[in-house]
């Protein structure tokens, strides 16, 4: 018999703290498109000061204003959401590193409000637009993070299963997160104007490898496991979307280059490629934290990279 | 580790009440460590032996078809046009002639130093576009900023060798009042609620320089004699150099041409 049964630590499922989770999640979700709009349509300054719009909490909404004062208005919802997730995980849930992963979250929008702020203080520099690009990407894989731990699923006893496939689908999956991360951080950086494009479609490449070798080892050793098939399926489906944005997004930028504003084509594009990124960053991350909790290590066979090792409970 | 997370607490709270001292508006205002504004006394120009640089920019080729400007994201623009508003970066006028080129001497007047004009400049900011969109003044010369528009903008040039800054001008507000201390040819302007608004800002050297309107001519007089590099810049087609050299009195006609099908590298 290769799989076994786990027992956790002893813990209290709370669904309205999932669902808490869960919503705090989608709502980051929304904000990563209003923090996109901000930069696709150029309205990033359009309102001068912060914390106060034009001086006051209710500016003119008007043009620009309308992309960044929403933008502000909602990153204040997800702060405050945050608050309440970081208070109730640290009331509510047992598990001590859960109490740490939400004062992690809390921590996480705090600075990212510092550096929203630096954006437009600083007038875009753009390593703090970046930085402030990727923070965004890193707290809502944290929030995605947090969902996941506080599902039914993953509190209840799994069947674990022996993986030993070579390379192990762990480590797989860590490079390709990690892979994914610093795609990223490299997109954010062409975006804001640090970096050319260059290193990011050479990370795009690179990406792309992994994600099919995750995927595909996935799906060869493990094709009963409904998590992992669906976790494969899933990354598959996000990696093939996401190269044909970015090739869209890329041709939208240069066909709107002599267009004396942002176009609808260019914003549409640009901003779905940025967010779907967010998306693919939370599936590789998802998959790691499935491949922990389902998996674990076994004796490497020969020839066993293409092999399922799995057994069925 | 509680103490640690404390101190981390109060050190992000800390920079945080930091960052209001910030990019305030008294930070805002001109570089005292600007020499070109408080330059020494130097040489002034004898009008006796002064000449002058005549001249006029043309584009050769066809101009490119300028994009129509979409104001629908805010009524109060549009309403202000009756007819399609289009982009104004390239402006000809008859037989090919370049509207909008800064033609000014970037070099050769070593010695002479110009103090900045008590007169102040102006842009105005009506029907949601920027007029002129392109003006020239020099270091230390007052920039003065109007909103004639019934709604609000932010005037943001984004200068390489200026201080940046960004204002909101809300409607019916006074006009604000800049400069720029070092020459740079040309700033950037935009505006951040109105993307489509779009002007230059070209702080020249010295007193000489021009920007060409549909005539494409420009007439730079009260030139010293000597030997110039003469430079017209186009924010499309980039600068165009050439030397010149004037006698005591003399009058010299130059002629720039820009390729409508070369436009400058970004």
């Amino acid at each position: 018999m290769r799989s076994s049964k786990t027992t956790l630590m002893p813990t209290v499922y709370n669904r309205n703290l999932h669902r808490y989770a869960v919503f705090t999640a989608c709502c980051t979700f929304l904000l990563l498109i209003a923090g996109a709009l901000v930069t696709s349509n150029d309205a990033g300054l359009s309102i001068p000061d912060w914390p106060l719009a034009f001086g006051s909490l209710n500016p003119p909404m008007v043009g620009g204003i309308v992309y960044e004062w929403s933008h502000r208005v909602m990153a204040t919802c997800v702060g405050l959401l945050t608050i309440g997730l970081a208070v109730w995980l640290w009331m509510g849930d047992p598990r001590v590193w859960m109490k740490r992963l939400g004062l992690v979250a809390l921590g996480g929008v705090i600075a990212q409000g510092i550096l929203g702020g630096m954006t437009v203080r600083m007038f875009q520099p753009p390593a703090v637009s970046a930085a402030h690009a990727t923070l965004a990407q890193l707290f809502f894989s944290t929030v995605v993070a947090i969902a996941v731990f506080t599902s039914e699923w993953w509190q209840s006893d799994v069947v674990r299963m022996e993986d030993t496939g070579d390379p192990p689908i762990r480590s797989l999956a860590v490079w390709t997160a990690g892979a994914v991360f610093l795609q990223l951080i490299l997109g954010a950086a062409f975006r804001h104007k640090a970096f050319g494009l260059d290193p990011h479609l050479a990370g795009a490449g690179i990406v792309a490898v992994l994600i099919f070798m995750t995927a595909g080892a996935l799906k060869r050793r493990f094709p009963s496991s409904q998590p992992l098939r669906k976790s494969a399926r899933i990354l598959h489906i996000l990696i093939g979307v996401q190269l044909l944005l970015g090739g869209g997004a890329w041709w939208s930028r240069v066909y709107a280059a002599r267009f004396p504003q942002p176009i609808p084509v260019m914003v549409l594009l640009t901003v779905t490629h940025t967010v779907t990124g967010a998306l693919v960053l939370a599936a590789t991350l998802v998959t790691t934290l499935l491949s922990y909790r389902i998996l674990r290590p076994g004796a490497v066979v020969a020839g066993s990279s293409s092999t399922s090792e799995q057994v069925a409970s | 580790m509680k103490s640690k997370f404390a101190l981390y607490s109060l050190a992000i709270g800390a920079f945080a009440l930091g960052m209001n001292g910030c990019g305030s508006k008294k930070e805002e205002t001109t570089d005292t460590s600007a020499p070109a504004a408080t330059a020494p006394a130097g040489k002034s120009v004898d009008s006796a032996t002064a000449g002058e640089i005549t001249g006029s920019v043309t584009l050769d080729g066809a101009p490119p078809k300028m994009k129509p400007i979409n104001m629908a994201a805010e009524v109060t623009c549009a309403k202000q046009h009756t007819s399609p508003v289009l982009s104004e970066e390239v402006v000809t006028g008859d037989k090919g002639a370049l509207a909008n080129v800064v033609v000014y001497v970037k070099s050769g007047l070593d010695g002479f130093s110009f103090p900045a004009p008590t007169d102040a400049v102006t842009i105005d900011q009506k029907g949601c576009q920027y007029h002129p969109h392109v003006l020239a003044l020099q270091p230390g010369q007052d920039l003065k900023v109007v909103n004639s528009d019934p709604t609000a903008h932010n005037i943001h040039p984004v200068p390489k060798d200026n201080r940046e800054w960004n204002e909101s001008q809300p409607p019916n507000t006074p006009p604000i009042d800049k400069n720029f201390a070092r020459s740079e040819i040309a700033i950037p302007v935009k505006c951040n609620v109105h993307p489509w608004m779009k002007a230059y800002i070209a702080v020249a050297p010295n007193p000489y320089f021009q920007v060409t309107e549909k005539d494409g001519k420009f007439d730079l007089k009260n030139l010293p004699p000597g030997t110039y590099t003469l430079v017209a810049w186009h924010e499309l087609y980039g600068p165009s150099e050439q030397t010149v050299t004037i006698g005591p009195k003399e009058s010299k006609a130059v002629a720039f041409t820009f390729k409508a099908s070369a436009p400058a590298a970004d």
